[in-house]
């Protein structure tokens, strides 16, 4: 057996033709084998031996009973550390469990690690983490590839099959992106959809868990179990969670699909521009009509999101002060000695950067100039996004503006790294799911990948058109 | 918008950050050109536009306000760098 996907797996387990226990060790064996690709910041065999012999007790009818997943190190875990990528909470073990993982937990998943990701998951490449780079599975010889970001290791782990689905969390793109560059199918709900009670917070006007998964089908029944109301989470919804999976459909025939004029950009290559056309194509086939569509404030989506999500982050990472939990700085002669510096001991250059910037759009005399402006133009873009889905059911684009590039490159201007979600952010911004679905392979055959974007918890349309993309993908 | 090296190491003590002289110049760049950057917003007529903090098109249900009180100071204090009996450890602030 492959154990390549969930639906076959839990089949395999159902018909115990296969232990939980047995099926961990294969995995295990996996992650031992792929040791290089540093996907896990956390990874303990027997703890996942510990959590199999359990899980082979219980019922049958759970839905994830045995399966695999890697949890983005973003999310507090009772069993296992939690270090969001930093320092400063290397050494913290959360006394309680997150909302989505404790529903995971719930279904008979088993977790084999935590996965690697930007410190406090600002980041595109993976390349920010304390831990060490994530490489790219399918980097080709020679050559060590980013995963893309901030949820690298999820993805990275997802791709190499090292489970079977993962969590991430997408605050400008952290869940598309990286699936895009990993070629697997990666999903970032609507904004409240999945409570953000216990996962570590960066910016929380913009924060939503997701997963990232092989397939479709497996995205469809991942999703299910890691949407639903929470009360400790105030910006949590209350609706009635779809069984995405149950009512996946892909006929396409009379779907209306708004290509915008905007993502067209200068400087991005033909490749991105030919996989899209083809994507297109290939809808028009299945009976689809495209229409061309104007979200004409998607320029300023970016540079609003980079002041929003620092100043956002800038308040939530106050709290690492060296008092409570996590690192604290040998060196203390006096309390403001001992905060500032265990903040800068604590902090990677990246989250300092956007801290600094954060503190300034929001000090005294400016926070109408930057932070209050931000907030306005984001009221644009997401009003673009509602009177654009007047016109169509959902909107196709690029997931990002190019290939996984290698580690190293675009570290030197912070700028440069930002423009990788430039196809991502509007969309967050605006607080709608969004999906990315590999499609197509760019002239180095790496993996290449398209966005499907629709209305507030509409999350089944885009999974819809995304089996459609996948299952007459060539 | 330029930043100067002493707004830098203002902004940095405002946020408790402890910055090397080194790398206040290159931070200081590195600002300036994100500020420069975003002040493309500026170009965007916002008059009359309320500012969106909640993109959630949800009814977000309000709760009860019930008192909920439970012992949790050990879990609480699982996590402290120093501890002493049921306090947090700091350095003396006074003397």
């Amino acid at each position: 057996m492959e154990f390549s996907s969930i639906t076959e797996t839990l089949k395999t387990i159902r018909s115990k033709k296969i232990s939980v226990e047995e099926l961990s060790n294969i995995f295990i064996k996996r992650i031992k084998d792929s040791k290089n690709l540093n996907a896990f910041i956390y990874f303990n065999e027997e703890d996942i031996i510990e959590q199999s012999r359990k899980i082979d007790k219980l019922s049958n009818n759970l839905s994830l009973k045995g399966i695999p997943l890697a949890i983005k190190d973003l999310f507090c875990t009772k069993n296992m550390p939690t270090t969001a990528g930093s320092k400063i909470l290397s050494n913290f073990h959360p006394t309680y469990e997150s909302f989505v993982t404790q529903k995971l937990i719930d279904q008979g998943s088993v977790f084999v690690g935590k996965a690697n990701c930007d410190e406090f998951a600002m980041g595109s490449s993976t390349t920010t983490s304390f831990f060490g780079n994530t490489i790219n599975p399918v980097s080709p010889k020679g050559k060590q590839l980013v995963p893309g970001g901030s949820s690298g290791g999820s993805a990275a782990a997802v791709a190499a099959k090292l489970c079977l689905g993962a969590t991430g969390t997408d605050t400008g793109g952290s869940i598309r992106q990286p699936a895009s560059f990993c070629g697997v199918v990666g999903i970032k709900p609507t904004y409240g959809l999945c409570s953000r009670w216990g996962i570590v917070a960066f910016a929380s006007s913009l924060d939503q868990a997701g997963i990232f998964a092989n397939s479709i089908e497996d995205a469809s029944i991942l999703m299910k179990e890691v949407a639903g109301y929470d009360s400790n989470d105030s910006t949590s919804a209350k609706i009635r969670i779809p069984d995405y999976y149950k009512n996946l459909n892909q006929d396409v025939a009379g779907k209306i699909i708004g290509v915008p004029k905007e993502y067209t950009l200068p400087g991005i290559s033909d490749e991105i521009n030919n996989v899209w056309e083809e994507a297109i194509k290939l809808f028009e086939k299945g009976g689809a009509k495209i229409k061309k569509i104007s979200l004409p404030r998607t320029k300023y989506a970016l540079p609003a999101y980079y002041i929003i999500a620092p100043a956002e982050a800038s308040s939530n990472l106050a709290r690492y002060d060296g008092v409570k939990y996590g690192f604290r700085s040998n060196e203390n002669n006096s309390l403001d000695e001992m905060y500032e510096l265990t903040r800068s001991e604590g902090f990677g250059k990246e989250v300092k950067r956007r801290i600094l910037i954060g503190t300034y759009v929001l000090s005294a005399g400016y926070y109408d100039a930057y932070y209050l402006k931000a907030q306005k133009v984001r009221k644009l873009i997401a009003d673009d996004f509602t009177l654009a889905f007047k016109d169509c059911d959902f909107i196709m684009t690029p997931t990002t503006p190019s290939q996984a590039f290698q580690i190293g490159e675009k570290e030197e201007d912070p700028i440069k790294m930002y423009l990788n979600d430039i196809f991502t952010v509007p969309a967050s911004l605006a607080g709608i799911p969004g999906i990315s679905i590999p499609f197509g392979k760019s002239k180095e055959k790496l993996p290449l990948g398209i966005q499907l974007l629709s209305k507030h918890f509409d999350e089944q349309t885009i999974l819809n058109a995304g089996l459609y993309l996948e299952k007459n993908n060539e | 918008m330029k930043i100067d090296k002493n707004t830098t190491l203002k902004i940095a003590k405002l946020c408790r950050l402890r910055i090397e002289e080194r790398e206040t110049e290159e931070l200081s760049s590195q600002l300036s050109s994100i500020l420069d950057w975003v002040e493309q917003l500026n170009e965007v007529n916002t008059d009359n536009v309320e500012p969106l903090s909640n993109v959630s098109t949800a009814e977000l249900p309000l709760r009860k306000d019930i008192e909920n009180s439970e012992d949790k100071s050990k879990d609480i204090l699982i996590n402290a760098p120093e501890k002493l009996e049921n306090y947090f450890v700091v350095p003396k602030v006074v003397e």
